[in-house]
Order: structure tokens, then sequence, then C-alpha cells
């Protein structure tokens, strides 16, 4: 008999696995239907919607004041920088000019807000390649962030501590020592990093040339933040569309141009270094004086468009509020970091393993609630 | 380049291009939706406007109208533009897909589709992307309604 | 201070003091099975323990320390809600595989400890092809998780299912290899005669440059052989879940569990049998107490399964075309002429005696 036909009649078929909504490696309810070779990927392809919460619909019926809270709940990670980004745009939609002191508080906390999300994307990072350890030593240092935190604004994480117009109140009296404490602190551990992970050979092998996304790519896909200058794309938002007291300190934006999960992996170990150095340049300068600015009980936003970009820690979030002159917006859309940087997961992962799969994703540091808002 | 420059030279390009300023910090276009897909293709490709990064795409309900809003930024010259395109049809609204000049317009597009229910020429993949699929309506119309799960104050 | 060690024999002649030769030695045997059954489910619930406390230790934790004194008896209260959990199962499984599976798994790491000398005369099974036997055993374990991953009918349980059965295939190689090494130097496959030779000198002095290459390559493999990270491509938790045992609960995922602990103090003792002395004291310190052997011989098997443990909650995990890279392109060439070396050393008559 010719073995070729008997081949041909041989049936193969796509073997589906559906990883997530409950999957370690998901970080919450994120759904992805993978159709895989063996233990090759071949596509990807992510159902998102589990923790949506129609965000923008909602905020068409509520006031200015009432959206700030609800934008802690979508990239809950960078909770403040994401007030701020509502925050910044009423008060340019207003044309109001806050005072010093908040945009230095405001670029303050915003900083440490990225340390803390990167200080937990690291813990996580080192648990998604197996090494269990790093989770326990990333939150160490969070924790001292949060307590920081909790002495300022009352909350850990959802911090609702801005307001258009200023801050919600002034700092605490400790939050000059304890964040310099903290900075002094953090400089001994980022090193400590290094050593458990970064330049750990099996870490090593893991990362380099898995999930290569070109430059190209990187734009073609909207990709921003970590991700985007992992290959090499300079979007820091803070560099071009400068906002708060960013434009009163220097700092390197991180580039790297081999565009692999190494690269991105680096780049966020690189930002935290900048995180700490922008702060030790406004932590002795907070400038005396009023912590807001009044503003009317409620807001009503000139007719027009609006559009703010912010870099949270995940990328670039845009907020655009189309209004009609009336208390509430006609429209508000969040533009979200991550779910541009979702979209390009599947371009990344298709022709490696899943143990490529999963280290690239955690590289591409998601968060659900953001994605899906 | 300046917005007046850039304005010069797309209406050299399509002397039907509406230009607004006014009520927002950036150029704003609209555009008829016949000619849509043509502009996005040369907005990406000349390379004195070169708009490769696609940053936000935002549907809306304009009441008579539906429309989609387009922000981009060039990464070699760092300006933005905004395109709109809007319909009158609120049965079945149609426009042509970018997905194909920007590939992050294919998870975009799949969010404007499912809660506004425009529909995109030559999209790979259109269908809902955050609700089920059985989900009847399209919730961020301003005409959706939902007794259950809205809460109107 | 006598101690009647030589429990074989103990056992037998107080039977045979009351019923016929035949009935005595096979209840003997019986008797000894549950002694060691009941020893070692202890002290796998004690691995565990200390497991936990190890990993707490890494990770800035205080670890268990709320259920008896310094949580002692955490891991007992662990087992007890096992056993009193449902056995759940998946409805279109292969229920007789399925059920079969655990049985596999731990009545083969339950076999090797037979094999054991824990002091000289402290030794249930003293066969003149020990390592052959544990070698052979410990392969059989590999059949229980392929069943349990293909009979729980859940598609992440068939992908660590056949990661393990590439894994353990592979990394078998290494781990007889490596103790045939060190088989050219004793020239005997039986555990009591392998100890015996190390009264010169435990066998990584004897051995010195191939035997501390081959003690590396079996602790590699051996790590990998039992699952355990940076190895554990068969539960890979953040890829698969929990791998080949997710559709299994109460007593059936207890006997996983347990097999796994128990096969990591195998490997250990077998390293410590052969590299280090077993129950041999460093110097001969103690040769005139024997029954402090069985502590020479648990604290060295501890010391490697805390290098185990170290390595576990230090290391990131290897991809599986990493992980089969690293067997067959590095670790098994290596052997082979690490084999070569040992048998030129040994023929050259260049083995340190002391």
């Amino acid at each position: 008999m010719d073995t070729n036909s008997a081949n041909s009649n041989l049936k193969s078929e796509d073997y589906f696995i559906n990883m997530g909504p409950q999957h370690p490696a998901t970080h919450g309810v994120l759904r992805l239907l993978l159709t895989i070779d063996g233990e090759i990927i071949k596509k990807v392809e992510p159902d998102l919607g589990y923790i949506h919460r129609s965000i923008e619909k909602m905020c068409e019926r509520d006031s200015y004041q009432q959206i700030v809270h609800l934008t802690d709940r979508m990239d809950y990670l960078s909770s403040h920088i994401n007030n701020e980004a509502v925050c910044l745009t009423v008060e340019n939609a207003l044309e109001l000019e806050v005072p010093e002191r908040v945009k230095v508080i405001r670029t303050i906390i915003g900083e440490l807000t990225r340390i803390a999300s990167h200080c937990l994307w690291w813990g996580v990072m080192g648990m998604d390649v197996g090494a269990l350890t790093t989770y326990f030593y990333g939150f160490r240092d969070r924790e001292m962030i949060n307590d920081i935190f909790e002495e300022t604004c009352g909350a850990r994480l959802t911090m609702n501590y801005n307001i258009p117009g200023g801050l919600m109140f002034d700092i605490h009296p400790n939050f000059v020592k304890r964040t310099k404490d903290f900075v002094a602190h953090f400089k001994t551990k980022i090193p400590e990093y290094d050593k458990l992970l970064t330049n750990n050979v099996i870490f090593q092998k893991r990362m380099k040339g898995v999930g290569i996304l070109s430059k190209e790519d990187a734009i073609s896909f909207g990709a921003s933040g970590p991700v985007a200058r992992g290959s090499g794309y300079s979007c820091d938002v803070r560099k071009y569309h400068s906002y708060s007291a960013l434009d009163k300190v220097t700092f390197n934006e991180a580039l790297k141009s081999d565009g692999d999960s190494l690269a991105r992996y680096e780049v966020r170990i690189q930002e935290m270094w900048e995180s700490l150095s922008i702060i030790e340049q406004l932590i002795d300068n907070i400038p005396e004086g009023e912590h807001k600015i009044a503003t009317n009980a409620v807001i009503k936003l000139p007719k027009g468009e609006f559009y703010q970009k912010v870099e949270t820690a995940r990328g670039e979030l845009g907020v655009f509020i189309h209004s009609t002159g009336t208390k509430n917006p006609y429209r508000l859309k969040f533009r979200s970091p991550g779910f541009s940087n979702l979209s390009l997961l599947n371009h990344i992962a298709v022709g490696g393993k899943i143990g490529d799969l999963v280290a690239s994703m955690a590289t591409l540091d998601l968060v659900i609630p953001d994605i899906d808002r | 380049m300046t917005n007046e420059a850039l304005q010069k030279l797309m209406s050299s390009w399509n002397s039907e291009l509406e230009f607004i300023e006014e009520g927002s910090q950036f150029l704003n276009i609209s555009v008829k939706a016949a000619n849509f897909h043509q502009l996005m293709s040369q907005l990406k490709s000349n390379s004195e406007t070169s708009f490769d990064y696609l940053f936000c795409v935002t549907g809306i309900d304009l009441g008579k109208e539906l429309g989609v809003i387009y922000h981009l930024e060039s990464t070699t010259h760092r300006h933005i533009i905004v395109i709109k395109v809007k319909t009158d049809d609120r049965e079945n609204p149609t426009f042509d897909t970018v997905s194909d000049i920007w590939k992050t317009a294919d998870f975009h597009e799949r969010e404007v589709f499912d809660f506004f229910g425009i529909k995109f020429n030559n999209h790979p993949n259109l269908k809902r992307l955050f609700l089920t699929d059985e989900w009847e309506g399209f919730p961020l119309r301003k005409d959706y309604v939902d007794e259950v799960n809205m809460v109107i104050k | 201070m006598k101690i009647a060690l030589n429990i074989t024999k103990t056992i037998q002649d107080l039977l045979l003091g009351f019923m016929p030769e035949g009935t005595a030695s096979i209840l003997a045997m019986v008797i000894i099975a549950l002694i060691y059954l009941a020893i070692f489910s202890v002290a796998g619930l004690m691995l565990v323990l200390v497991e936990r406390k190890v990993a707490a230790w890494f990770q800035l934790r205080i670890g268990p320390n709320r259920v008896g004194p310094w949580g002692l008896l955490q891991t007992m209260a662990d087992a007890l809600k096992l056993v009193s959990k449902e056995l759940t199962g998946t409805v279109k499984a292969d229920m007789f595989l399925y059920n079969l599976a655990p049985y596999f798994v731990i009545v083969s790491s339950l076999m090797a400890l037979a094999v054991f000398p824990f002091t000289q005369e402290f030794q249930a099974f003293d066969i003149n092809i020990g390592i052959f036997f544990l070698i052979a055993i410990s392969s059989i374990g590999v059949i229980g998780i392929l069943l349990g991953g293909y009979a729980s009918n859940n598609k992440f349980a068939l992908i660590g299912a056949m990661r393990s059965g590439v894994q353990t295939i592979s990394y078998e190689l290494s781990v007889g290899l490596s103790l045939l090494t060190m088989i050219l130097i004793t020239g005997s496959l039986q555990l009591s005669e392998i100890v015996e030779v190390q009264k010169n000198g435990w066998l990584i002095v004897q051995g010195h440059i191939p035997a501390v290459i081959a003690f590396m390559i079996y602790m590699i493999a051996g790590t990998a052989e039992t699952n355990r990270a940076p190895f554990d491509m068969v539960e890979a938790e953040s890829e698969l879940g929990a791998g080949f045992h997710t559709e299994y609960s109460g007593m059936k995922f207890a006997y996983f569990f347990l097999a796994e602990f128990i096969n990591m103090f195998i490997i250990a003792a077998v390293a410590a049998t052969v590299f280090f002395g077993g129950w041999l004291s460093p110097f001969g310190i103690t040769d005139s107490i024997p029954w402090l052997g069985v502590f020479w011989f648990l604290g060295k098997t501890f010391a490697l399964v805390f290098l185990m443990m170290w390595f576990r909650w230090t290391f990131p995990r290897l991809r599986v075309d990493q992980l089969l890279t690293l067997e067959w392109k590095y670790l098994l060439p290596l052997n082979l002429l690490n084999i070569v070396l040992m048998a030129l050393i040994v023929w050259l008559g260049l083995t340190i005696q002391l």
C-alpha cells in the first residue's frame, strides 16, 4: 500500500486550550483561547469582558468629581496616575492653574505609584517563570510605599487623593521623611532584585529572544509604556507631553532596542531607578502653599473636546472628554494602555512554547480591569 | 508640522475635508465615509505627515448620527491630529476598517462595534469583544435601555 | 546499650517462637511493611513541614506556626483534612486508570525505601542489585503520572503528563549513568557493600574529580526526576494550573503529594549512600556506637534535601525544550566522558584511599 495515501487519511485536529478566566498566569479574569500544536502556540485569542463594568457609560451620568473615583478601579496599580489624568483633563478644560505644591506632590506620589506597581510586577513576573520567592521580595518593598500612602491619604491601593483643582488633603507631616527612608532603602534593594532574578542564567535563557516585538510592530499595534520602549520606540509621555512637575526634573527615558522579553524586563528595572531619581529631585523642594484651589461645587466643562495623556506604570493612558457644556461629560473615553498592549499578544506569542507565552505575557504587565474598564 | 501646514497639505489631497480647530487642542478633520480609508492610508504613507501611531479610537453617539474619532500621532514629527467620520444611518452604520493600516485598530474597532454597533468593512474578525455574542443592543448608544442593570439618576 | 537494629531478624525470631516457619516469615514481612509505611507517612508529612518552613525562611515569612508547638502539627492537620475531603473527579474520566494512577506513584516510591541501609543492621531488604533495583523502581512512578494525566480527561493534565514522560525518560539516563560512574569504584551494586567500601573514605573523596562531576549531574538529574523546581514542568502552576494532578482531590491528591516528598527523600538518600558514605560517620568518630549511624544517614540525607529545597525556592523554571537540551546536549555527553575518566582513574589506581 502507498504510504503517502495512508498518511493523508490520518486526521489531524487543532488542540484548543482554554487558559483562564481562572488561571494563575493571567493575573485576573482574562481568558485566552489557545490553539496549540504540542507545546507550540499556533494562535492566541483573548476573550475579554469578565470584569467589564462599563465605566465609560457610568461616567456619562456622573459629575466630574465622581468620575475621578471610578478611575481608581481601572488600573488599580497606578490608581493615583489614573486620578491625575482625569483631574488634569478637567483642569485644562477649565484653564485652572493648580498651585506648584500640588504639582510636585502629584508627581512624587505618581512616581511612588509607578515603583509600587513595578515591584508587584517584578514579583509576579518571577512567579510566572517559576521563581516563587521574588513575589515576597517585591511585596516587602511595595508595603513600604503603601504605608506612606496610607498615612497621607488613608488608603493603600485605590487612593482617590486627587480632586479637580488639587489634592483632597495636604501631605502628612511624616511624608517627606518616610519617602526619603524608602528611597534610601529601595536603592539597596534593586541590586538585590538583579542578584536574585535578572542575573540568573535560567531566567536569562527564558527571556532572551522570547516574544520579539519589532519597533514597527510596536508602533503599529499602538504599544506604549515599557512594552514599546523595550522595542526601541521612544514614547514616554512624561518626556513628550510633560505634565504636572515633570518639566522641572531631569530623567532618562529607559530605552532598549532588542524588543524581546528581557528588554521589556530591563526597561522596567531601569524605570524604577529613574523614578527614584525623580523623587529625589523633588522631595526636598516641595513648595509651600495651598494644597488645592477652590472650584465650583458643580463643575461644568466648556463645550468642546479635551484629551489628556499621562504615563501610567503600564503606558499611555488617554482621557478623551466630549463635553456639551453640562455637568456630565457627553462622552468619555479612556484609552487604556493595557488594551493596546494586549492586542499584540497574539503577534509575539505565536510560534513560541506555552512557557514562552506565559513569560511574554508577564512582561506585558497586563492589569485586566484596565483592559476591560 | 504645524496645524496650518497640515491643513494646507491635506486640503490639496481632498477639497471636501472640514477642518475645525476651536474647542480642541488638536487639529480636527471631518471626512466623508467614502473618502475615509483613502485619506487614512495617505496620512500614514505620506512622509510629511507619516501618522504611524493610532493611539485612540472612540465611538460616539451624537444623537442623530453615529461617529468614530481617530487620534493619530506621528512618531517622527510628533504632531497629532484627530480624524472624525460620521454617518446618519443608525440601523446599519458602516465605515471602512483601518486595521490594514494600523494593526491596533483591529481591537479598537471591535470595541467600537461591541458598544456602538458600528460595522467596519473588511475587518478580519469583527465580533463582540467584551460582551457575550448573544447580547442585544449596543450599550454605549444614548438610546440604549436596560432597566435592570442601568442606574439612572 | 543494645538496640536491636536488625529488625527483620528480630521480628522473625520473635514470631518463630509460636508459629511455623512459613507463616512466620510472611507475617514478619507484613509487619515490617507496616512499620515502614507508618514511618514514611510520618516522614513524608515531616518533609512537607520542613519544606514549608524552609520556603518561609527563604521568603521572609514565618511559615506555619499555629497548629501545635511551632506549627509542628500543621501537616498532620492538613493530612486529616485531606482524608476527610470528598474525592471528586471528571465525568468522562477513565475511572479505572484514574483511580489506579495514585497507587502507582505512591507504591513505587515506598518500594524504593526498603533497600536503604539506615545503619549497618537496619535494612529491610539487602538485595545484591540494590542500585539497579532503585533505578528500576523509581521509573515506575512516571507511569502513574502518565496515567493520571491521561485518564483524568483534562487538557492541562494531559500536557503535564506528556511533559513528565519526556522529562523522566531523559533524566533517568543521567541518574543511572552518574550512579554507574560510582559503581566503577565500588564494584558492587549492593548498597551495604557500597557503604562498606567507603570505610576507606567516602566515594566523593575516593573518586575526587569525576566523583564530584557525577554528584553534580546526579543532583541535577535527581531534582528533575522528582519533578521539582527548577524542573517542575509537570506541574508548572503558572502554565498548567496544577498539571497532571489537576483533577485529583482528597487522599488521591495526597498520594501524589506525599510521593513527591518521599521521592525527594529517596534521591537524597541515594546520594548520601553512594557519595557520602551512608551511615558512616566522618573520620569514624562514632564507630563505637553503631546505632548513631541512623543519625549520620538522616543528617546527610536532610542536608541534601535542604539543597534541593534551596534550588526550588531560588531558581526560575526552565522551559520544556531547554530542559531536554540540558539533558541530551550537555549532561549526557558529559556523563559518558565522566565514566571513561572514572574508568581510567580506577584502572590506573588513582583513587584516594584514606
